[in-house]
């Protein structure tokens, strides 16, 4: 296609942005101040920063629901026109469907896409299986838990085979058991098979998760620092938590949170 | 102590002897509260009745003036059987029904496509919904004279009457319900790839539907008030004439059994409604 895109190009490349907010009533703020961030593709990258900071506006900004003020974003090497058919979304609040059941929710990607029916449902069939939930395709999403809705959520993203994903505090609203068990699954179902942005106030989930871990500053929000976490893959979250490297990692970027935190 | 699942261990009380006796104790009670309650409504029904036709032959009200349920009940008989001085009961109950359904159809229809057109555009709701706080101001009921002298004793003019009581209520709860849509839901099925008569059709309508159907539910007594406003105010069938032409003879039984007559329709529609409604939203978790 492009001739300057090679295996090289990052996925997501963002270059002293800034974005401006105004309110309804004609105020204006800064979400974010001159952040600079580069993803490789089938790299997974964490962002962590304390409440309210403009940590969600970074992934409104790749998706193209946002625009920046001043700076520029680049997935695949082109500059953010609109949405991306490439990338994949999981919110924080509940956003599946509720008048769908759990196989249209899944199907409902492939189906806006302009699939055949057939083909999205096989497909969708077989993401259900993936995370389990193959003998609650009939059953709508009220009638699921938390952490099922979360699986239904993740099938629905994955099943687009998103090149990116975009995570916003996925897990933050279940439970500490659900959600660890929900980290291993989200590890397994990506695989290092695209690239990750996931974001996230929990510090532990960070470093659990991602090859590289953002620490935000108060707001306006502007990079603090970039922390290699150098754990070994594949990782099991609930155990990688008590290796001796994972603490020092997390007493580091503490440190450096804490601060902000305070400021917050 | 030592965890163990046999029924000897079990102390006294959660044993599953007393668990089904506990059960079937509550299960009693529940039931006789349930005959208590329906006992109770017949009660009242018959002490409301009965205080009312008591008091009207012992002459402590005026028969002539506020009727009795025998002479109601009475007059209701004779209209099935003899009919009406405008011809048949049925057809007298059709005629409105007809002319309620109509406007009901139309009022609807155009109060829901409004209300998402306004509800998915900024700029027109913001411009529209000035004039339609105000026409919503407005008593609509004042309205039946203009049709009865445009359209005149027809249909037309009853129908137009119930449109216009409709609309304004299917309206205002179909534009809540598209503003009322969640954004992280219409976010999700655009990244989905919804295009955005995709997000219109299979996000933004069905969450605004819990509430459209809900003010079916009101309207539908609107058009009926419609209709039957729209009668009284001039016309050549229907239950509204009856019960004008019945106040024209002093005869209030005949006011209160095409009173009844009504309430009959509006209940029977009512049940019609919900019924359609519990199988629109099937999804939605059961009422608590």
């Amino acid at each position: 296609m492009n001739p300057s895109m090679s295996r090289d190009t990052p996925a997501i490349e963002m270059r002293n942005v800034s974005c401006r907010f105004i309110s309804p009533d004609g105020k204006a703020t800064i979400a974010l101040r001159d952040f600079s961030m580069s993803v490789a593709r089938g790299e997974f990258v964490a962002i962590v920063g304390p409440t309210g900071c403009g940590k969600s506006t970074t992934l409104s900004m790749i998706t193209g629901l946002l625009k920046p003020t001043t700076g520029e974003v680049r997935v695949m090497g082109a500059p953010v026109d609109g949405i991306d058919p490439r990338i994949g979304f999981v919110f924080q609040a509940d956003a599946v469907f509720p008048w769908r059941s759990v196989l249209d929710n899944v199907a409902a990607g492939p189906l806006y896409r302009g699939r055949s029916k057939s083909a999205a449902y096989d497909e969708a069939n077989e993401w259900l299986r993936r995370v389990g939930l193959d003998k609650f395709g009939k059953h709508y999403p009220h009638q699921l838990s938390g952490g099922m809705r979360k699986r239904v959520a993740l099938a629905q993203t994955f099943i687009n085979r998103p090149e990116i994903l975009l995570m916003d505090e996925p897990f933050s609203a279940l439970d500490m058991q659900t959600r660890t068990l929900m980290q291993d699954e989200l590890l397994q179902l990506w695989a290092g098979a695209g690239s990750v942005v996931f974001v996230t106030h929990d510090l532990e989930e960070a470093i659990a998760l991602a090859d590289r871990v953002f620490v935000l500053t108060a707001r306006p929000a502007t990079l603090k620092k970039v922390y290699e976490i150098d754990l070994p893959r594949p990782r099991v979250t609930s155990e990688v938590r008590y290796d001796p490297r994972f603490i020092e990692i997390s007493r580091d970027i503490w440190h450096d949170l804490r601060e902000e935190v305070q400021i917050g | 102590m030592s965890t163990t699942t046999s029924e000897q261990m079990m102390p006294s009380g959660i044993d599953a002897a007393s668990l089904a006796h506990v059960e079937r104790v509550a299960q009693k009670r529940i039931r006789q509260r349930h005959a208590l309650v329906i006992s109770l409504r017949i009660v009242v029904l018959v002490v409301v009745l009965g205080g009312w036709e008591l008091s009207a032959r012992l002459k402590w009200i005026d028969p002539f003036f506020f009727s009795m349920p025998s002479a109601i009940f009475d007059q209701i008989v004779d209209w099935f059987v003899n009919g009406t001085s405008q011809g048949p009961l049925l057809t007298q109950v059709w005629v409105t029904l007809e002319e309620t359904a109509l406007g009901f159809l139309i009022g609807s229809v155009a109060g829901v496509f409004c209300g998402i057109v306004l509800g998915r555009n900024k700029l027109l709701s913001d411009v529209f919904s000035l004039y339609i706080k105000i026409a919503n101001s407005i008593p609509r009921v004042v309205l039946g004279s203009v049709f009865v002298i445009a359209l005149g004793l027809g249909m037309a003019s009853k129908v137009a009457l119930a449109v216009v009581m409709v609309f304004f209520v299917v309206f205002a709860n179909a534009f809540q319900g598209v503003r009322e849509a969640d954004r992280f839901m219409i976010a999700n099925a655009q990244i989905l790839g919804a295009s955005r008569r995709q997000v219109t059709t299979s996000v933004v309508i069905p969450s605004a539907l819990s509430w459209i159907l809900a003010s079916l539910h009101v309207s539908f007594g609107f058009a009926l008030v419609g209709a039957v406003v729209g009668e009284f105010l001039g016309s050549k069938q229907g239950i509204g004439l009856l019960i004008s032409t019945a106040q024209g003879a002093f005869n209030a039984s005949g006011v209160f059994a095409a009173m009844i007559v009504l309430a009959v329709v509006a209940l029977a529609a009512d049940y019609l409604l919900t019924a359609v409604e519990h199988r629109l939203l099937k999804w939605r978790p059961a009422a608590v």
